[in-house]
């Protein structure tokens, strides 16, 4: 079959046999290079645009050094890793066409009752893929699109030529560059101008393949006044060697404009999860980030909004989680580059068991952005002696007429809390979970209510034999 | 079954100051105990080691409770076995309601399973009441433990506490101190009406510096204790005496205990150690 090769390269000597498409969901390899990027391209179908910025994503990708002021990422093996699975030929139009292992794996996660509940709409990634998608009518004569990022990219090219890479371009960092490069699935959410989606877009998904590397795109517009809240909550089963999990989102906020963005993030303890994300917020707009990181083996994720217009406001809420094995490095970037800007940083973070957690953060004010205000507040609470937290807050104010004001704390479960706790029956373990739940209630309580069960119910799991 | 709390002969210390010092005294199913003395006397450290506060060691002596080694219990089975304590400085816990925490408690306290959870239409039920018959404004069930609460709102949440988990012995540390004298009758019709609820089989210990709160509960047992031992007991007659003469008119009669001091023994935590994290 006839590609369109703009770049000279002779697709025919390819080893996976470009020519029957259907051979390549099955032929992934591991390691990357400019054939996989090219294949991956090809097996999407995409415009040659799309191809382009992944063949430029990936140059700079090769060229940026790895990070070395954060997290130990020395174990990550580029070639070790596949850059793109597909577990079914098409993807599913509605419940009845998801094939049955992959609706197992969902019965277990509990999406089908939860969509029957209140779901509008449900974008579940597996294995790279998404092979669900549904939204409810309503919604879709608002005008309202809420698809996986391929398909987004497939109906709506216009739209997401405009934005895409923009918010961040593959130059920012190493992670953005290869998640540019060989970016697959994802969500691509747009809500027009005025429409305030009242049920939460939620998309689940998971990684289940051994080495596999997951790299969605997200890419959300808020046109102006209007209003989404879009979650996305992830679990993941155990591997035997490590995993790669390298996410970029893209939030455009417009003018009066909202967009509220939740996580969960529950992989499992072998994943490294290095995630860009990034929102720009304009006139009056508001952003808001909650994130919960309790799994994976690193996370390095620092939420960001850029407050580019008067009157941006900019809300970071975050909850870390570490235990035995585990470095979550969570937190958050700020910048207020307009006059009366607003922003406020929660971060809490719990370690134990030998685990770091903490927090790392950027207030930046630009010289002009008078009457600004930021409030950052970090919190952490340390189970045990092995455990540790960090806190790297940088602040760099270039404006006098600013409120600026940091706050952070360290503790420890007190002996007196859980005394008091016992006294009236209830066993240390509950109530060293109490407590801990009553520590990052600020942000539970953001979640919505079955968010807010599962983040209670995952840290009780945690906390499991924490005491002697 | 009647319960009934035996202390004998307990020593007590705390950060190496030795505060108890051979108190001896039985609690019985129906019996309303006051325990009386002046501050530093020890009646406070004799309460927190009965519920096993791991910050007080046990020097010496026994404690029975339903004829079982008390001491060798952590605090939540104590608890969970109908002991309780209205502590005089309740903490604080940030981020928990009082509802998800009575909840629990008396779901622990009512033997369910661990985590099981009364069903919350029972669990309404029950606390609306005890909360109206304590006069407690309901909005209490929605704030975090003890967070910003005043010293009045502590005690009284304190006594909304023993009321849903109704315990079969009680001990009141101090419960009528910072209370202002309609608050002293509120908080003592509550325990007269646990009393009764029990069918007179709860028993309670009111530890008090002030005679006050004996109008409205009325001890069938008085007891003083100086420098930590109970040096003289009687019924609700003394209590009139303390109120009339004062601790130092008593302390007269007692000067010498004050000269002993703890011998040998084996110190040991007043609870089992039931943690190791520091």
């Amino acid at each position: 079959m006839a590609v369109a090769n703009p770049l000279g390269i002779d697709l025919d000597q390819y080893k996976w046999g470009f020519r029957d498409p259907e051979q390549y969901a099955f032929k992934s390899r591991k390691g990357l290079d400019r054939d996989v990027v090219e294949m991956i391209s090809h097996m999407k179908e995409e415009p040659d645009w799309m191809r382009a910025f992944r063949l430029h994503s990936l140059g700079v990708f090769e060229k940026k050094p790895m990070p070395t002021w954060g997290a130990d990422l020395s174990t990550i093996h580029f070639d070790d890793i596949y850059y793109y699975v597909k577990p079914t030929e098409k993807q599913g139009k509605s419940w009845d066409e998801v094939p049955e292992n992959i609706k197992r794996t969902f019965d277990r996660l509990g999406i089908p009752e939860a969509e029957k509940k209140f779901l509008a709409g449900v974008g579940a990634q597996y294995e790279s893929e998404v092979v669900y998608h549904s939204l409810r009518e309503e919604w879709t004569k608002q005008g309202v699109i809420f698809l996986d990022m391929d398909s987004g990219l497939r109906e709506h090219p216009d739209i997401v030529r405009e934005y895409f890479g923009t918010v961040v371009p593959p130059e920012d960092n190493k992670f953005a560059a290869l998640n540019s490069a060989v970016w697959s699935g994802g969500s691509f959410v747009y809500v027009p101008e005025g429409v305030h989606v009242t049920i939460p877009l939620q998309a689940y998904f998971r990684i289940n393949a051994q080495n596999m590397g997951q790299f969605e795109r997200t890419l959300i517009i808020a046109e102006p006044g209007s209003y989404v809240h879009y979650v996305e909550g992830c679990t993941a089963p155990i591997y035997t060697t490590d995993s790669l999990h390298s996410a970029v989102v893209e939030i455009i906020v417009k003018e009066g404009a909202r967009v509220r963005y939740t996580t969960i993030q529950n992989w499992s303890k072998n994943v490294y999860n290095l995630v860009t994300k990034r929102a720009v917020a304009y006139r009056d707009a508001t952003m808001e980030w909650v994130d919960g990181n309790l799994g994976s083996k690193v996370t390095m994720k620092y939420p960001s909004v850029y407050m580019l217009e008067p009157g941006a406001k900019a809300e970071i809420l975050s909850v870390a989680f570490a235990g035995n094995g585990q470095h979550q490095d969570p937190g958050g970037k700020v910048i207020h580059a307009a006059p009366y800007t607003t922003s406020s940083v929660v971060s809490k973070s719990i370690s134990k068991n030998g685990g770091r957690a903490g927090y790392r953060g950027l207030v930046k004010v630009y010289p002009g952005a008078r009457g600004s205000k930021c409030a950052v507040r970090c919190d952490a609470l340390i189970l045990d002696e092995q455990s540790r937290s960090d806190t790297y807050p940088t602040m760099e104010i270039d404006e006098d007429d600013v409120q600026v004001t940091h706050e952070a704390t360290v503790s420890k479960v007190s002996d007196e809390q859980l005394f008091y706790l016992m006294s009236r029956g209830i066993n240390q373990d509950e109530a060293m979970n109490m407590i801990v739940r009553g520590f990052i209630e600020p942000i539970s309580r953001e979640l919505p209510m079955e968010y807010s069960v599962e983040l209670n119910r995952l840290i009780a799991l945690e906390m499991e034999g924490s005491v002697g | 079954m009647a319960a009934e709390l035996g202390i004998t002969d307990l020593w007590a210390q705390v950060e190496d100051k030795v505060i108890l010092k051979g108190a001896s005294l039985t609690v019985r199913s129906g019996e309303i105990h006051a325990l009386m003395g002046p501050n530093g006397s020890g009646k406070s450290t004799l309460a927190n080691v009965l519920m096993g506060n791991p910050f007080y060691q046990v020097i010496k002596g026994e404690v029975l409770y339903k004829g079982e080694d008390l001491l060798a219990m952590a605090p939540d089975e104590r608890a969970r076995k109908g002991l309780f304590i209205a502590f005089q400085y309740p903490v604080s816990i940030p981020g928990v309601t009082m509802a998800s925490f009575l909840r629990t408690a008396v779901s622990a306290r009512r033997g369910y399973e661990k985590d099981q959870l009364m069903s919350l239409a029972e669990f309404q039920k029950l606390v609306r009441g005890k909360v109206e018959e304590l006069q407690i404004d309901p909005a209490i069930l929605g704030r975090y433990v003890n967070e910003g609460f005043s010293g009045g709102e502590k005690k009284r949440a304190e006594i909304l506490q023993m009321a849903v988990l109704e315990p079969e012995i009680a001990i009141m540390d101090e419960t009528d101190s910072g209370l202002d004298v309609d608050a002293v009758k509120i908080v003592a019709a509550g325990v007269n009406r646990m009393y009764e609820h029990s069918g007179r089989q709860m028993g309670v210990l009111v530890i008090t510096h002030y005679p006050r709160i004996l109008k409205y509960i009325r001890p069938t047992q008085v007891h003083v204790m100086f420098d930590g031992r109970i040096v003289t007991s009687g019924d609700a007659e003394l209590a009139d005496e303390l109120d009339r003469i004062g601790y130092d008119g008593i302390r007269a009669q007692y000067e010498q205990v004050a000269a002993e001091v703890a011998g040998e023994g084996e110190v040991r935590s007043a609870g089992k150690v039931f943690w190791v994290r520091h």
